[in-house]
């Protein structure tokens, strides 16, 4: 599987509180959550980002509350994969969960500028810079969690009585 | 041959395994799991997905309304009605609603709800207090609240861990908060990223069960698994006082493999207070300088217990809060609120000139209850300052601890308890 899209790049430590503001989580209506997303590091992330787009950051991205809505608000949002050098190990769970693809690449996280177009093979890892060139070979999943990520997230795993 | 950290024991024993090692993956039996009025509404809609039709154990399912209650809006009543419906129909025992309630954090330890060796998963990232009483806590997704409320099971890769070797005592008004504040600026927000913090060490037995609930508490404040506490006799009198099941207690192999190893000095640590925007953002007090607020919060899962209040009590009584500084106090359950009543505590918060609310998480997560705005400042016991926490995105938040917090309250800026109250006897 590939996806492709512009890099929508972001600092360190993005924590749940800026992804998705507890102000809206007295709802849990994904398209609403969607309608908020980034709103307070980024204000104009909602009308920028299009489908496929591909978020890029620092490390620990993700960090702070367990909320779920919080990827949830990213996929709704169009995101097609997470780029970073490191994650917050909830928030990551919580994407391989619900069948976000998140990926730790340091050097892809440091050197994609905002706006580039980006590429990644998610059988092989390599995840490729078209704006500027650069290839960046990432970890492959473990088989354990690709088993999650071949059912459709984890209930589907659950439910497919791989569990 | 085993060489396995506190965590890694209960986590071998849970997955039925001899033993394990860092980075294994595993599914594990969990003892509890538990969700609160945000997290679990998406964890239901999950669980319907799955249609097993009914909980893997009706008393060992947990929901605490505790967010946005009593219900702020007509989305939040929402939210909390589809709670209560589910519980109603799953027979799930431990429904917490208005009246009953309290921060979950506080809750479950209190009703007895968690013991030593027991895991615990929440859908909530401070389910890593547990840890305080020997357990093996963490937070995780609504999905994983969702599968584990079906099957009783979680995955779990299993961590490293960094061990805080603990010595001396604290001194004056210096307690859990300073000391996890200390360690979190030592290490950073990512310091302990995916590992357990094993706390160990002759200086363990100084810090009171209240103390120990923050320090795990704040683990995920550093990026970590889950925090852990080595159980003494302290504990073991917590949980028979609670009435929680019997304790498994687990010791680190003697030797046992860790990351690193850190030795705290609790005698050496001071009044700690963390700046915006992060919990890393370590200062004490020789750092801090004049910063006038407009808003103190006592209360959370962090410091919300009735040691706390005590402390607060003891530096705002007979005193006046700072004109324009709103103090707002909140006891985490409705067993401490009882209990600062019937200490006089309540009075002493109402005549210095702050609100006592009844049990909610509220200004924490800047829900309701004490919302700031653009520019405005606060002091708070709880255990996050990112951007917006507890309101306007152009608003900070200090964490300190209620010592802290309840000096500041009286001076209008951020204070050292000595200041108001003298040294603590
Ligand atoms: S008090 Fe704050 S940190 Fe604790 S559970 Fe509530 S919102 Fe979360």
């Amino acid at each position: 599987m590939n996806v492709n899209g512009k890099a929508l790049k972001y600092g360190d430590n993005v924590d749940t509180d800026v992804i998705i503001p507890a102000r809206y989580l007295n709802t849990s209506d994904k398209k609403e959550l969607a309608a908020h997303c980034m709103e307070d590091i980024d204000k104009d992330f909602v009308k920028k980002v299009k489908q496929g787009d591909i978020m890029v950051a620092g490390k620990n991205f993700g960090c702070g509350s367990s909320r779920e809505h919080a990827p949830i608000a990213i996929k709704e949002s169009g995101i097609s994969l997470i780029i970073a050098q490191s994650f917050a190990r909830i928030f990551y769970r919580n994407s391989i969960n619900i069948g976000l693809p998140i990926v730790e690449c340091e050097a892809a996280a440091n050197e994609i500028n905002e706006s580039d177009s980006v590429e990644m093979n998610f059988e092989t890892g390599v995840i490729k810079n078209l704006t500027t060139g650069k290839e960046y070979q990432s970890e492959p999943f473990p088989a354990f969690i690709q088993s999650i990520i071949e059912a459709g997230g984890l209930v589907s795993a659950v439910k497919s009585g791989k569990f | 041959m085993s060489k396995m950290t506190m965590t890694q024991k209960i986590l071998a024993f849970h997955a039925g395994l001899e033993s394990v090692t860092a980075g294994q993956l595993i599914l594990a039996n969990v003892d509890m799991v538990l969700g609160n009025d945000i997290t679990s509404p998406v964890a239901i809609n999950e669980f319907e997905r799955l249609g097993t039709g009914r909980v893997f154990d009706k008393k060992r399912v947990s929901l605490v309304m505790d967010h946005f209650v009593p219900n702020k809006d007509i989305k939040a009543a929402e939210q909390t009605k589809k709670c209560r419906i589910f519980a109603d129909d799953m027979g799930i025992e431990n429904f917490y609603d208005c009246g009953e309630t309290g921060v979950e954090h506080a809750l479950l330890p209190e009703k007895g709800l968690v013991t030593a060796g027991d895991i615990v998963i929440g859908a909530d990232s401070h389910t890593c207090t547990y840890g305080a009483l020997g357990a093996f806590s963490t937070g995780v997704g609504s999905t994983d609240m969702a599968c584990g409320m079906a099957t009783g099971k979680a995955w779990f890769k299993v961590p490293e861990a960094i061990k805080f070797v603990l010595t001396g005592k604290p001194k004056g008004w210096v307690g859990g908060k300073d000391v996890i504040l200390h360690i979190i600026g030592l290490i950073g927000v990512d310091g302990a990223l995916y590992k357990s913090m094993e706390f160990t060490g002759d200086g363990v037995k100084n810090l009171t069960v209240s103390d120990r609930l923050c320090i795990a508490n704040m683990a995920i404040e550093a990026g970590a698994k889950n925090g852990i506490f080595e159980v003494d006799e302290q504990t073991i009198a917590f949980l028979e006082e609670v009435g929680a099941k019997k304790p498994v207690v687990y010791k680190a192999d003697e030797d046992a493999v860790y990351e690193r190893e850190i030795v705290i000095d609790l005698s050496k640590i001071e009044p700690t207070v963390a700046f915006p925007h992060l919990p890393e953002n370590a200062r004490t007090f020789d750092a801090i300088g004049d910063i006038k607020i407009d808003q103190v919060v006592i209360g959370s899962c962090t410091n919300g217990r009735l040691e706390d209040f005590i402390i607060a009590a003891d530096i705002m009584r007979g005193k006046k809060v700072a004109k324009n500084v709103r103090t707002i106090v909140i006891p985490a359950t409705q067993k401490i609120y009882l209990e600062c009543m019937q200490l006089g505590l309540l009075k002493d918060f109402i005549e210095a000139g702050a609100a006592v609310s009844t049990p909610t998480c509220g200004p924490c997560l800047g829900g309701h209850m004490g919302i700031l705005a653009k520019g405005e400042r606060a002091v708070s016991t709880t255990n996050r300052n990112f951007v917006g926490r507890m309101g306007h995105p152009e608003s900070e938040v200090y964490l300190a601890s209620p010592a802290v917090a309840a000096a500041s309250a009286i001076t209008g800026k951020i204070s050292r308890p000595e200041e108001v109250a003298g040294d603590k006897d």
